[in-house]
């Protein structure tokens, strides 16, 4: 502390202790699942294989032709690709959070779930093939959010409560049409239902490249307005009398969670409660402030997706089980847990 | 100052205030008084930019730079409760600081000075749900004042007050007006309270000034009365007057 300020005052941060452990968590668990999976690789091999990969750099891994295409094909993308949609639904959450100023808000709140569901539902029902699925998907998810904000404006002005109320009702009826299709068309059921239940298996480097820049827009969006989210736990009416554009950062930063949620869900399906536990787990640890909940949101979602799909892989191995499974199997216990343990220490 | 020129506002088809005129000269006390609905808050909400209205509201320059010319501290202000008491009043920095940019140090030393002179500098580091009413008031006020604004606008600022804690604070109120010359505007319940420290009162009804002028001058049995009813009594003592509450039929 220096010397004549105020006791504890100092704008709110990250310390350099958590960065380093949230940093060197999210490089053990890229190793982990790198070194685990169904295939036995030899640990030397792979550790020389990635070393090899650098520049410069030189070394005899032992590594058959197969074992690199499974080390750097399917491993290596799976893992990249769970990284960033655990950031992006963790991130986005916390930024919903923030500008709805509720805690159980979360990216799929205004109807990006049941938008994108929809879209899938359509293309396979189509039947078109399942690379079809992200697009349409994608375009389903933003269909429906543009409509939810359509609506509010419509009924409600801008408050915060008509927007989720539309978001509520566009998601309905975007569900009651998904339903409809499924039931005329039990044939893809199957195919819709488990691209629902959240899934990383087919992901190669093509989904990363297409995933990459929405998760760069919204990470950028978010950081930027992180202290403004602070401000925001004032009110709307404090805020604007404090000189925050209160329209503006929410619509900046609900559109850039939500255009990277609606990126994630394509590729990857809906992968659940993340985008709740993650940041809320963040915040019962560190305390109220976004400027540090939403850069180690971004760590500790992408470290959870990355465990999370870990156990997909092997719990049940020859077969996997679908991530988003694993996300509220796991993830429920251990948000009720974490919840339980620091309500009783406050 | 701060100045209303024809200010009207219109919810629905329903106006609620107005057309009012009126002015806060620099280093004034201005009280806004009236019964509840009369348009107290929606005219101070004006000025700050928080309801659309017709009309002129400002620091009489024309153009208002939001949060760095008028401090509001509203009535129901929200307060959440992790936060340290430091860490709310620097919010009132917000804005000094700019788009992209976080606090510097000045920020942090104009958010102590603030801290010290609400006389919180002992409680910057405990949480707000751990404040008393009238502390919680307190760091209301000290957040306002690290706006460092030359007007300030409070909204009831002893509403959830006993009589004590309400002296206590408009008192330091008070002080500061006269060391920094602050502009005060203040809409206020107590009457007797109002008459005590502003140096002018605006009596409201219905939205329109009903009268205006010293103290004594509006504060008086028949305009009370006009405005609230009956059941008003005036008494005067060497402080000015007291306005007191009279049940009808002991009157």
């Amino acid at each position: 502390m220096k010397a004549g300020l105020a006791p504890g005052l100092a704008a709110p941060r990250i310390g350099a202790r958590r960065w380093l452990s949230a940093v060197l968590l999210v490089l053990l668990v890229m190793v982990a699942g790198l070194l685990i999976g169904s295939v036995a690789l030899p640990t030397t091999g792979v550790v020389g294989a990635m070393l090899d990969r650098l520049p410069l750099v030189t070394v005899e891994h032992g590594l058959t032709p197969t074992q690199l295409d499974v080390l750097f094909e399917i491993r290596a993308p799976r893992l990249v690709m769970g990284a960033m949609v655990g950031a992006i639904l963790a991130v986005a959450g916390a930024g919903y959070q923030g500008v709805f100023r509720n805690p159980l808000a979360d990216p799929y709140l205004l109807g990006v779930a049941a938008g994108a569901g929809l879209g899938a539902t359509l293309i396979i029902g189509l039947g078109a093939g399942t690379g079809w699925i992200p697009p349409f998907a994608f375009a389903g998810g933003l269909a429906s959010v543009v409509l939810t904000y359509a609506l509010s404006r419509t009924v409600g002005g801008r408050t915060t409560t008509s927007l989720i109320l539309a978001g509520v009702a566009v998601a309905a009826f975007a569900t009651a049409i998904q339903t409809f299709l499924l039931q005329r068309n039990n044939d893809t059921l199957r195919e819709v239902y488990s691209w629902i239940l959240g899934r990383l298996t087919t992901i190669g480097w093509s989904e990363v490249g297409l995933l990459l820049p929405y998760a760069v827009v919204a990470t950028v969006a978010l950081m930027v307005h992180r202290r403004h989210l602070d401000v925001l736990a004032l009110g709307d009416e404090e805020s604007a009398a404090l000189g925050v554009d209160v329209a503006r950062v929410r619509l900046l930063v609900v559109g850039a969670a939500t255009l990277a949620t609606a990126a994630a869900v394509a590729v990857s399906g809906l992968i659940g409660f993340v985008g709740i536990i993650v940041p809320h787990t963040v915040r019962l640890v560190t305390g109220w402030s976004y400027r540090v909940i939403i850069p180690l949101s971004l760590a500790y979602g992408a470290v959870f997706l990355m465990l999370a799909d870990l156990g997909a892989r092997t719990l049940v191995t020859p077969a996997e089980l679908p991530i988003g499974v694993v996300t509220a199997f796991v993830g429920a216990p251990f948000f009720l847990l974490v919840l339980r343990s620091m309500r009783g220490s406050s | 100052m701060i100045s209303w020129r024809e200010v009207s506002v219109t919810f629905g088809d329903r106006r609620v205030v107005g057309p009012v005129s009126l002015e806060a000269a620099d280093g004034e006390w201005v009280g806004l008084i009236g019964p509840n609905g009369a348009g107290k808050s929606t005219l101070i909400k004006t000025a700050v930019g928080l309801v659309p209205y017709e009309g002129y509201a400002g620091i009489g320059d024309g153009k208002r730079r939001a949060g760095l010319d008028i401090a509001w501290m509203p009535q129901r202000p929200h307060l959440p409760d992790e936060m340290s008491v430091a860490n709310y009043v620097l919010l009132g920095r917000t804005p000094h600081i700019g788009y992209l940019g976080s606090e510097a140090k000045h920020d942090l030393e104009a958010t102590t000075l603030a801290l010290e002179r609400a006389g919180l500098a002992d409680l910057a580091d405990r949480s707000l749900a751990t404040l008393s009413g009238g502390e919680a008031q307190r760091a209301v006020l000290a957040r306002a004042l690290a706006q460092e604004a030359p007007v300030l606008l409070l909204d009831e600022p002893t509403s959830s007050l006993d009589i004590g804690h309400g002296l206590e604070v408009l008192e330091m109120i008070d002080r500061l007006r006269i060391a920094d010359g602050l502009t005060v505007v203040t809409a206020i319940h107590d009457l007797t309270l109002a008459g005590q420290f502003a140096d002018r009162l605006v009596l409201l009804s219905q939205g329109l000034v009903a009268c205006e002028g010293s103290p004594s001058e509006v504060l008086t049995e028949e305009r009370l009365r006009a405005s609230y009813g009956h059941g008003i009594k005036v008494v005067h003592d060497g402080n000015g007057p007291i306005v007191i509450p009279s049940r009808k039929d002991h009157d």
